[in-house]
C-alpha cells in the first residue's frame, strides 16, 4: 500500500494543485456560464430585433419587487460566506446556522419570484404568444398590450432557468446541512461545502447579471 | 489527512489500496462505477445504434433507388409510414424526411458521439494518464445510465402517432415549431427531450474527462507527454462542455414553442426563425470537431504504432487539435451562407472557414510524414487508420468547394454536402473507430480479434463506402438536392437515376458487409486467443497493465519518463521504448524528473 | 448518365464567375488529391515492414512544417479573394434597370407576382403564376423573396442562384438569363412533407416574347 512518504520527491502531476471537487465544480460552472450565455444571447439578439415587442424599465416589470429580492440573494451569499468560513474554523454550530440561514434566504427569494410571477400573469404579462396581453403595473383593467410576446418568452425562460438553478442551490443546501448534521465536515474537509459556496455564488452572480439586463436596461 | 493530500494520493493509481471484496453482478457489471466496464457499456449500446442508424439508412437508399416502388417485406411496417397498396408497401413521403432526420440524429448523437467519447474516453483517459479511474467514478456511472433512457426516448418516437421527428437533424425552425407544419406532434417533442437528457449525459463525461486529466496524471505524465488520443478527447471534452449548453437552450426554446406556445422562432408572431439556426449551429459546429477529433487522436496512436516510428510533429499535432478546436467556435456562419443572413457576415465566415482549412491540412501532412521512412505492418487497426487518413484527406478537400461563398450558392443543401458529410463522418470517424475498436479490443476484452476476418471486414467496408459516396459528389454537381423524397419529379434530375440505384445496391452491400465485424466481434470475444499485456509492441501507459486491466489499474503508481512515440529508438534493443521504462543506467526507483 | 464533375451549363450572367471558381478549386483539389494519395500509396509500398530494416528514429521537421502551413495558407487566401467579389457581386449589389416581381413560398407551391402594365407592384393589375416564374431574357429580375409558413429555398441550378426564403422577412435576390428557354426552379430546404412536389418552371423569353405573354396575362 502507497504511503504519502513514498511519494515524496515524485510529485503526481497535480496540475492545477486544486483538488478534484474544486475543479470539478469550475469545469462545471464553465457550462453553465455557456448555458445561461446562450439563454441572455438570444434575449438580446431579439431585443435588437424587435425593440417593440419589449417594454422601458418597470413598466411592465416590479423593479422595486425585485430589487429587494436582489438584495436578498446577495445576502445569501453573505451568509454562505459565513457558512464557509466557520468550517474553515472548525466550528460546527456556525456552519449548520449559517446554513440554515443560506436556505431561508434562498427559499425566500424564490417566494418572491413566485409571488411575482403570479401578479404578472394577472397582468397579461405571459409566455404564450397568443395569450400574450401585458397591460403594465398599475395600469387599469383593460387597454393596449404593452410590448410584444417575445417579452413574455424570454422573460420567463430566462428568469425560469434561473429560478430553477436557485431550488436546486437550496435542494443542495438541504443535503449539505444534512451531512453537516451528520459531522461530515471538518477542519480538515470540507471540500462539500466548500463547493456548494461556489454554486450558490455563481448562481448570485447570474442574477446580478439578469436583473440588470433584464429588469434596469 | 486533507482531502488534498488523499486526491494526491489517489492521483497516480494506487490500484492496491482498495481492498475488494467480490462485487454483485449488478454492481460490478450494471451499476458501475470503473471506468473500464462503463466503456464496454457504451460500445455495445452505441453499436446498437449503429446497426439502428444503417438500417434507416438503408430504407432510405430504397426509396432513392427505387423511387415510389413497392419495398419488400414493406408490409411490416405501419401504415402511416409505407401506403398499403396492392402491388406492395410504398414508402410515404412524411416517413421518408422521419428517416432523413432520424438517421442523422441517431448516427451523430447516439453512435459516432458515444463511440468516440463514451467509449474511447472512457476507457482511454485513466490508462493513458496512469490514474486508478476517473475523477468522479460515480457521475461517470450517471453519465452512461442518463444516455440510455435518452436512447429509449428517442426509439419510442417512432412509434407514437405522427411519427417520429421529421424536421431534418438541424429541426429548422419554424417547420419543427409545430404539428401544423410537418404532421408531427410528440415525436418532434421527444425528439427534443431526449437531446436534452442526452446533454447532461454529455455534461457529465466532459467534466469528468477535464478534471481527471488535469489534475490525476501519473508523476512524469506532463501536458506534451499525454498520448494524442488523450490530448484530442480533452480537447473534444471542452468543446462538449462549452457547446452543449448552447444547444440546451435552443431545444428548451424550440420545446417552449412546441408545446407552451411561445414564439422563439414564430415568424407570424415576431420570432425569428435565424436565430434558432444561429444556435443550432454555434453548437452544431463545434459537435462536428467533436465527431472528428478523437478519431484523429486514435489515428494518430495507431499509426505512429503500427509504423514503428514516432508521429511526425508531436507538439504540432497538439497545436492543431488546439488550433481547429478554437477555430471551430467562429466558423458557424458557413452552414447559414444561403440562409438571409448579411451577405458581409457571409464573407467574414468564408475567412474563417478557409483558415480552419490549415490545421487539418496540417495533420494530414504529419500523419503522411509519418510513414516516410517507416516500418509499416498491415494489421487490421493500422488498415482502418491508413483509410481514415486516405478518405479524410477527400473530405476535407470537398469542404473547400462549399467554403467559397459562391460555389455554395451552387452547392449548398444538395448531395455534395452529403458526400461531403458522409466522407469527414464515415470515412473519417467510423473508420477511425473500427481502428480503435480493433486496436484496443484486446486490452478491453482480453483477447485478440479475428485478423482474417477484420481484414476482410475492411476490404469489403473500404470498397463498398467509396462506391456509396463518391458519386454523390457528382449528383450534387449535377444540382440533385438533399432530403428529397422523390427527385424524379424534376426532370433534369431524371437522368440521376441509374447512378442512385448504383448507390442504393453498393449501400445494401456495404450494410451487408457489416455483419463479418459483428460476428468477429462476438466471435474473438469467446474464442480469441489471449492476449499478452502488450500484444502491439506499444508505448503508452495502458499496455503496462494486464489485458483486461484489473479494477484500480495499476498495481504501483507509474511513473513516465518519456514521450509516447518513441518507436524505433537507439536507445532500446527492441523498436519500442515505454513511457514508463526508467532510461539506461537509471534504478527504477530515483525520483521522477522534474514537471 | 450525366453524372461527371462537369457542371451543367449555366445560362446566367453569374454563372460563368461561379463556375469559373468551381473549376479553380476543382483543379487545385484535384492536384492536391492526387498528390497526396499517390504518396500515401507510395510510402505504404516503399516503407512496408521488411525483416532487417528499422523505421528512422525523427520526430519532425519545423522547417518543413512551417511550409506545408504557409502554401495551404495561401492557397485558402486566394481562393477567398477570389470568391469574395463575385459573392458581393450576387448578394450585395443588385444591378440597375431591373424587372421586379414578388416570389412567394408555401407549402408547397411557389406563387409569383408580376407588376402588370403600370410596371409597379401592389397594383391592381398585378397578376400571378403559380410554379411558374416568366421572365425576359437580358435584363436583370429582382425579385421580393417571401416565405408565408415556413423556411423554404428558391433554387434555379442553370442560373447557380440559391437563396432561402424565409418567413417574416423580404429577402432580395437577382439574376439575369443569358439566354431564352425552359428552366428549373426547386425548392433547396425541406419544408415538410411535399417538400419534394415543389418544382416549378422558369421561363425566359425573348423581349418581344415576353411583352406577348405578359399582355395576355393581364387581359385575364
Amino acid at each position: 500500500m502507497t504511503t504519502l512518504a513514498a511519494t515524496a520527491g515524485r510529485s503526481p502531476m497535480a496540475g492545477m494543485k486544486v483538488y478534484n471537487l474544486k475543479l470539478g465544480m469550475w469545469v462545471f460552472l464553465l457550462s453553465e456560464v455557456m448555458f445561461f450565455t446562450g439563454l441572455i444571447g438570444s434575449y438580446i439578439i431579439l431585443r435588437f430585433a424587435h425593440p417593440d415587442h419589449f417594454a422601458e424599465p418597470g413598466v411592465v416589470l416590479n423593479v422595486p419587487l425585485t430589487a429587494f429580492n436582489t438584495f436578498v440573494l446577495i445576502c445569501s451569499s453573505v451568509t454562505m460566506v459565513k457558512a464557509f468560513a466557520a468550517i474553515e474554523q472548525g466550528d460546527q454550530k456556525g456552519l449548520k446556522r449559517w446554513l440554515l440561514a443560506t436556505i431561508i434566504l434562498g427559499t425566500f427569494f424564490v417566494g418572491v419570484q413566485v409571488v411575482e410571477y403570479t401578479v404578472l400573469s394577472h397582468e397579461g404579462f405571459v409566455p404564450m404568444a397568443d395569450a400574450y396581453h401585458a397591460i403594465g403595473r398599475g395600469n387599469p383593467e383593460t387597454g393596449p398590450a404593452i410590448g410584444g410576446p417575445l417579452y413574455g418568452a424570454t422573460f420567463y425562460t430566462m428568469t425560469g432557468f434561473h429560478g430553477t438553478h436557485v431550488t436546486i442551490g437550496v435542494l443542495c443546501l438541504w443535503f449539505t446541512l444534512w451531512r453537516a448534521t451528520k459531522g461530515a465536515y471538518t477542519a480538515n474537509s470540507y471540500g462539500g461545502v466548500e463547493i456548494m459556496g461556489l454554486y450558490w455564488h455563481f448562481v448570485d452572480l447570474v442574477w446580478i447579471i439578469l436583473f440588470t439586463i433584464v429588469y434596469l436596461i | 489527512m486533507s482531502t488534498t493530500e488523499k486526491e494526491i494520493l489517489h492521483a497516480g493509481g494506487g490500484g492496491g489500496h482498495h481492498e475488494h471484496h467480490e462485487l454483485p453482478f449488478l454492481r460490478k457489471y450494471i451499476f458501475s462505477t470503473d471506468h473500464k466496464t462503463i466503456a464496454k457499456q457504451f460500445m455495445f449500446v452505441s453499436l446498437f445504434f449503429l446497426v439502428v442508424g444503417g438500417a434507416l439508412a438503408s430504407l432510405m437508399r430504397w426509396q432513392l433507388g427505387f423511387p415510389g416502388q413497392p419495398m419488400p417485406g414493406g408490409g411490416i411496417l405501419p401504415d402511416a409510414m409505407m401506403a398499403p397498396t396492392p402491388d406492395g408497401a410504398i414508402m410515404l413521403p412524411e416517413f421518408y424526411n422521419s428517416l432523413v432526420t432520424m438517421h442523422g440524429t441517431i448516427m451523430i448523437f447516439f453512435a459516432i458521439m458515444p463511440l468516440l467519447v463514451g467509449v474511447f474516453g472512457n476507457l482511454l483517459i485513466p490508462l493513458q494518464i496512469g490514474a486508478e479511474d476517473m475523477a468522479f467514478p460515480r457521475l461517470n456511472m450517471a453519465s452512461f445510465w442518463l444516455a440510455v433512457p435518452a436512447g429509449i426516448l428517442m426509439l419510442a418516437s417512432f412509434g407514437v402517432e405522427g411519427g417520429a421527428a421529421g424536421a431534418g437533424w438541424t429541426s429548422y425552425a419554424p417547420l419543427s415549431s409545430s404539428g401544423e407544419w410537418t404532421g408531427v406532434y410528440l415525436g418532434q417533442q421527444l425528439w427534443l427531450a431526449s437531446l436534452a437528457v442526452l446533454g447532461f449525459s454529455s455534461l457529465a463525461g466532459a467534466v469528468n474527462y477535464i478534471s481527471t486529466v488535469i489534475n490525476m496524471r501519473a508523476p512524469g505524465m506532463t501536458w506534451f507527454r499525454i498520448p494524442l488520443a488523450t490530448w484530442a478527447l480533452f480537447i473534444t471534452a471542452i468543446l462538449i462542455l462549452l457547446a452543449m449548453p448552447i444547444l440546451a437552450g435552443a431545444l428548451i426554446m424550440l420545446l417552449f414553442d412546441q408545446t407552451i406556445g411561445t414564439a422563439f422562432f414564430r415568424p407570424q408572431y415576431g420570432g425569428e426563425p435565424l436565430l434558432w439556426q444561429h444556435l443550432f449551429w454555434f453548437f452544431g459546429h463545434p459537435e462536428v470537431y467533436i465527431l472528428i477529433l478523437p478519431a484523429m487522436g486514435i489515428t494518430s496512436e495507431v499509426l505512429s504504432n503500427r509504423a514503428r516510428k514516432p508521429i511526425f510533429g508531436y507538439h504540432s499535432m497538439v497545436l492543431a487539435i488546439i488550433g481547429i478546436a478554437f477555430l471551430g467556435w467562429i466558423v458557424w456562419g458557413h452552414h447559414m451562407f444561403m440562409s438571409g443572413m448579411n451577405p458581409l457576415l457571409g464573407t467574414s465566415f468564408m475567412i474563417s472557414t478557409m483558415a480552419i482549412a490549415v490545421p487539418s491540412a496540417i495533420k494530414v501532412f504529419n500523419w503522411l510524414a509519418t510513414l516516410w521512412k517507416a516500418d509499416i505492418h498491415f494489421d487490421s487497426p493500422m488498415l482502418h487508420a491508413l483509410s481514415f487518413v486516405s478518405m479524410f484527406i477527400i473530405g476535407g478537400l470537398s469542404g473547400i468547394f462549399m467554403a467559397s461563398t459562391p460555389v455554395d450558392m451552387y452547392i449548398h443543401d444538395t448531395y455534395f454536402i452529403v458526400a461531403h458529410i458522409h466522407y469527414v463522418l464515415f470515412g473519417g470517424s467510423l473508420f477511425a473507430i473500427f481502428a480503435g475498436i480493433t486496436f484496443w479490443f484486446p486490452k478491453m476484452f482480453g483477447r485478440m480479434m479475428n485478423e482474417p476476418l477484420n481484414k476482410v471486414h475492411w476490404a469489403l467496408t473500404f470498397v463498398f463506402y467509396n462506391l456509396v459516396f463518391f458519386p454523390m459528389h457528382n449528383l450534387g454537381v449535377q444540382g440533385m438536392m438533399r432530403r428529397i423524397y422523390d427527385f424524379t419529379q424534376y426532370d433534369y434530375l431524371q437522368p440521376l437515376q441509374p447512378m442512385n440505384r448504383f448507390i442504393t445496391i453498393s449501400a445494401f452491400l456495404l450494410v451487408a458487409s457489416q455483419s463479418l465485424f459483428v460476428i468477429s466481434f462476438f466471435w474473438s470475444i469467446f474464442k480469441g486467443r489471449k492476449a499478452t499485456d502488450n500484444p502491439w509492441d506499444s508505448n503508452t501507459l495502458e499496455w503496462t497493465v494486464p489485458s483486461p486491466p484489473p479494477h484500480g489499474n495499476f498495481a504501483e503508481i507509474p511513473v513516465v519518463y518519456r514521450g509516447p512515440y518513441e518507436y524505433s529508438s537507439p536507445e532500446s534493443d527492441r523498436d519500442f521504448l515505454p513511457q514508463t521504462e526508467p532510461p539506461r543506467g537509471m534504478p527504477a526507483s530515483a525520483p521522477a524528473p522534474a514537471t | 448518365m450525366n453524372w461527371s464533375w462537369m457542371l451543367p451549363e449555366g445560362f446566367s450572367t453569374v454563372s460563368g464567375d461561379i463556375d469559373f471558381i468551381y473549376y479553380v478549386i476543382l483543379w487545385i483539389t484535384g492536384v492536391i488529391f492526387v498528390g497526396t494519395e499517390a504518396l500515401l500509396i507510395y510510402f505504404l509500398v516503399r516503407y512496408r515492414h521488411v525483416e532487417g530494416r528499422k523505421a528512422a528514429f525523427h520526430h519532425g521537421s519545423t522547417r518543413v512544417e512551417v511550409v506545408w502551413t504557409m502554401i495551404p495558407l495561401f492557397i485558402v487566401i486566394g481562393l477567398g479573394i477570389m470568391s469574395k467579389g463575385v459573392w458581393d457581386r450576387v448578394k450585395r449589389e443588385v444591378p440597375p434597370g431591373g424587372l421586379g416581381y414578388i416570389v412567394t413560398a408555401r407549402q408547397f407551391e411557389w406563387n409569383t407576382t408580376y407588376p402588370g402594365p403600370d410596371g409597379a407592384l401592389g397594383t391592381a393589375d398585378d397578376f400571378s403564376t403559380l410554379n411558374a416564374l416568366h421572365a425576359p431574357v437580358g435584363r436583370p429580375i429582382v425579385l421580393t423573396l417571401r416565405a408565408e409558413d415556413v423556411l423554404h429555398s428558391f433554387f434555379i441550378p442553370e442560373f447557380r442562384i440559391k437563396q432561402d426564403a424565409v418567413p417574416g422577412r423580404d429577402i432580395t435576390v437577382w439574376f439575369e438569363a443569358t439566354q431564352p428557354g425552359e428552366y428549373t426552379l426547386g425548392c433547396a430546404e425541406l419544408c415538410g412533407i411535399g417538400h419534394t412536389t415543389m418544382n416549378g418552371a422558369v421561363t425566359i423569353y425573348t423581349a418581344a416574347d415576353y411583352q406577348a405573354w405578359a399582355a395576355t396575362q393581364s387581359a385575364q
